[in-house]
């Protein structure tokens, strides 16, 4: 077991790298979680609120965004990178690098992201809905103010998960030239047979991962609890 | 509790009120409500009966507009609610507080929190909030729980928060859809209790939608019963109670007072008594028990009461009691005929 490790590995010389490698993940995924988080908030209430018996019932517009969502939602992210590359290049202005991997991040985690907040929100007993109604209270008042904090806690599980689905999709960034920790250690693990700067790249992915899924049970339990 | 007068306009008013859901992937048009009447008094508690399906809480969500109606009218506070738009309806809905089976309270916000939502819905200030919450949960007992979340509330303890919230807005008119169907028995009679205060306190006009009996004689003045989307029988419900017209009047009458008994229960009954059965109608303003026992005692029939019970309704004696009587058969001829003159009898 022991000789199995290699021993002509860079990863010394590799670390000022992997730091800066794991900044440009973290800053990526916060960047893709924050756009992508608001955008898929606004669809998956649109899913939610359009669909029928909902406050703003519409056949057609629930037809059109459900299409649309589940037009995107299928493509793997190792595809839809290339094939947004084109939209990257008119709203980003580059199709290659960080900023259009970032572009490319939000539009599939938005998409992710409403799905997961349109089954969270149909949760909220619509008893509740109907009580704020009975209240006088207006359709948006009722999106905002009752159905949205009665469905916080599953909403930041869902989050949570869309996170970490965000932090395994960016890996892919190196195929258009993007950074971050999966592009590096394609680039200087993988490629460069050195197994080792491969598994501290994995290593850190996990810790990460692991943070944050701690944070999200931890907020949502929290609110759970109450 | 008391019979209002009905000279007064009533605050509720329905004239031929009709709700169709229109017909949809298989099934047929749905005619929920059907050409009903009723007038609801000022300060009355009105009891709307009947088993699931048969249209009452439909009817009872026309009333605050959560459904429109097909047609008709409806007059709350002299307000035509019929045709109106949602954002006509908003400010109407202030003025009607409305109660659930499943209390509904929203679990994000405490006690306190669920108080402040329809004040702020109305505007109401700060200052003004704080005094109308603490009022209100001194009123319904539950000043120490005003920072509880919902989920750590027992069920009696969420429906007493229900009426406080319902009542914030000091509303005239409450809605209470199946308040107490899914409390034990004991908690049932506590918020049946508090919405009796909340009538008699406030004079808070109470619309109370059941399928339990129970809650008909304990809080209302004025019973409707429902069946396929009509009102089959209504009046106060002493009268409903003691002379029950339809055949699910008298199902409904007989979950909390014996009329006479089934006939599985009759034969069992005969097995063991041999005498003659004879149903006696006892009701307030009539002959008593011991006229009624004079009667059977001077003609030598000795008699045990078999079935029935006596029952206090709106502090009116009303019961019905199964007797067998025993002795000499003329003496028990003319005990009956006797029987029959004086009070309503029936031979089962």
């Amino acid at each position: 077991m022991l000789t199995a490790l290699p021993t002509d590995t860079r990863l010394g010389e590799l670390w000022p790298d992997i730091w800066q490698a794991t900044g440009e993940t973290l800053l990526m995924v916060a960047l893709t979680m924050l756009i992508g988080g608001t955008l898929g908030l606004m669809l998956g209430l649109g899913l939610y609120l359009t669909r029928r018996g909902g406050l703003y019932q519409n056949v057609v517009v629930s037809t059109i965004l459900n299409v649309l969502v589940n037009f995107f939602r299928p493509i793997p992210f190792i595809i839809f990178i290339a094939a947004v590359q084109p939209a990257a290049r008119l709203i980003v202005g580059t199709g290659i690098g960080t900023p259009a991997v970032v572009f490319s991040l939000v539009l599939a985690a938005m998409f992710g992201i409403a799905r997961i907040v349109e089954q969270n929100l149909v949760s909220v007993p619509p008893g509740v809905i109907e009580a704020a109604r009975a209240m006088g209270a207006t359709r948006a008042r009722i999106a905002a103010t009752v159905v949205i904090p009665e469905a916080m806690a599953p909403v930041i599980l869902g989050y949570t998960f869309a996170f970490v689905a965000v932090v395994d999709m960016s890996a892919v960034a190196g195929l258009i030239a993007g950074g971050g920790l999966g592009s590096f250690a394609q680039t200087f693990g993988y490629r460069q047979y050195d197994p080792t700067v491969t598994w501290v790249c994995v290593l850190i992915l996990v810790a990460l991962v692991q943070v944050i899924q701690l944070l999200g049970n931890t907020l949502s339990s929290r609110i759970l609890r109450r | 509790m008391t019979h209002s007068a009905t000279v007064a306009e009533p605050l509720v008013r329905l004239r031929n009120v009709t709700k169709t859901y229109p017909a949809a992937k298989g099934r047929s048009e749905v005619r929920a409500v059907d050409d009903v009447d009723l007038d609801i008094a000022a300060g009355d508690v009105q009891a709307i009966v009947g088993y699931s399906g048969a249209g009452k809480s439909t009817l009872v969500r026309l009333l605050n507009g959560l459904e429109p109606a097909t047609s008709g009218s409806i007059q709350v506070g002299g307000t035509e609610l019929v045709g109106l738009h949602e954002r006509q309806l908003r400010p109407i809905r202030l003025g009607i507080g409305m109660i659930f089976q499943q209390f509904n309270l929203f679990e994000s916000r405490t006690v306190w929190g669920n108080l402040a939502y329809p004040l702020q819905i109305a505007g109401v200030g700060k200052a003004e909030q704080q005094r109308r919450i603490s009022e209100l949960l001194h009123f319904v007992g539950l000043p120490d729980k005003a920072h509880t979340y919902p989920r750590n509330l027992s069920g009696g303890q969420k429906q007493r928060v229900g009426i406080a919230r319902a009542l914030t807005t000091n509303p005239s008119l409450l809605l209470a859809d199946e308040a107490t169907s899914a409390l034990d028995p004991e908690t049932t009679h506590e918020v049946l209790r508090l919405l009796t205060r909340v009538n008699e306190e406030f004079g808070t006009t109470i619309v109370a939608i059941t399928h339990e009996m129970e809650v008909v004689r304990e809080l209302a003045d004025h019973v409707a019963v429902m069946e396929n989307g009509r009102i089959v029988e209504s009046g106060a419900v002493y009268d409903v109670f003691s002379a029950p017209q339809q055949p699910v009047t008298r199902r409904f009458v007989g979950t909390v007072v014996d009329d006479e008994p089934s006939p599985d229960a009759l034969a069992a009954l005969r097995s063991r008594h041999p005498g003659r059965f004879v149903k006696v109608e006892l009701r307030e303003g009539g002959p008593r028990q011991t006229d009624i026992f004079a009667v059977l005692l001077e003609r030598g029939v000795s008699f045990e009461l078999v079935f029935g019970g006596i029952e206090e309704i709106q502090g009116a004696t009303f019961g019905n009691l199964t007797l067998s009587l025993d002795g000499p058969a003329t003496s028990v001829d003319e005990a009956v005929r006797e029987l029959a003159a004086l009070v309503t009898t029936k031979e089962v």
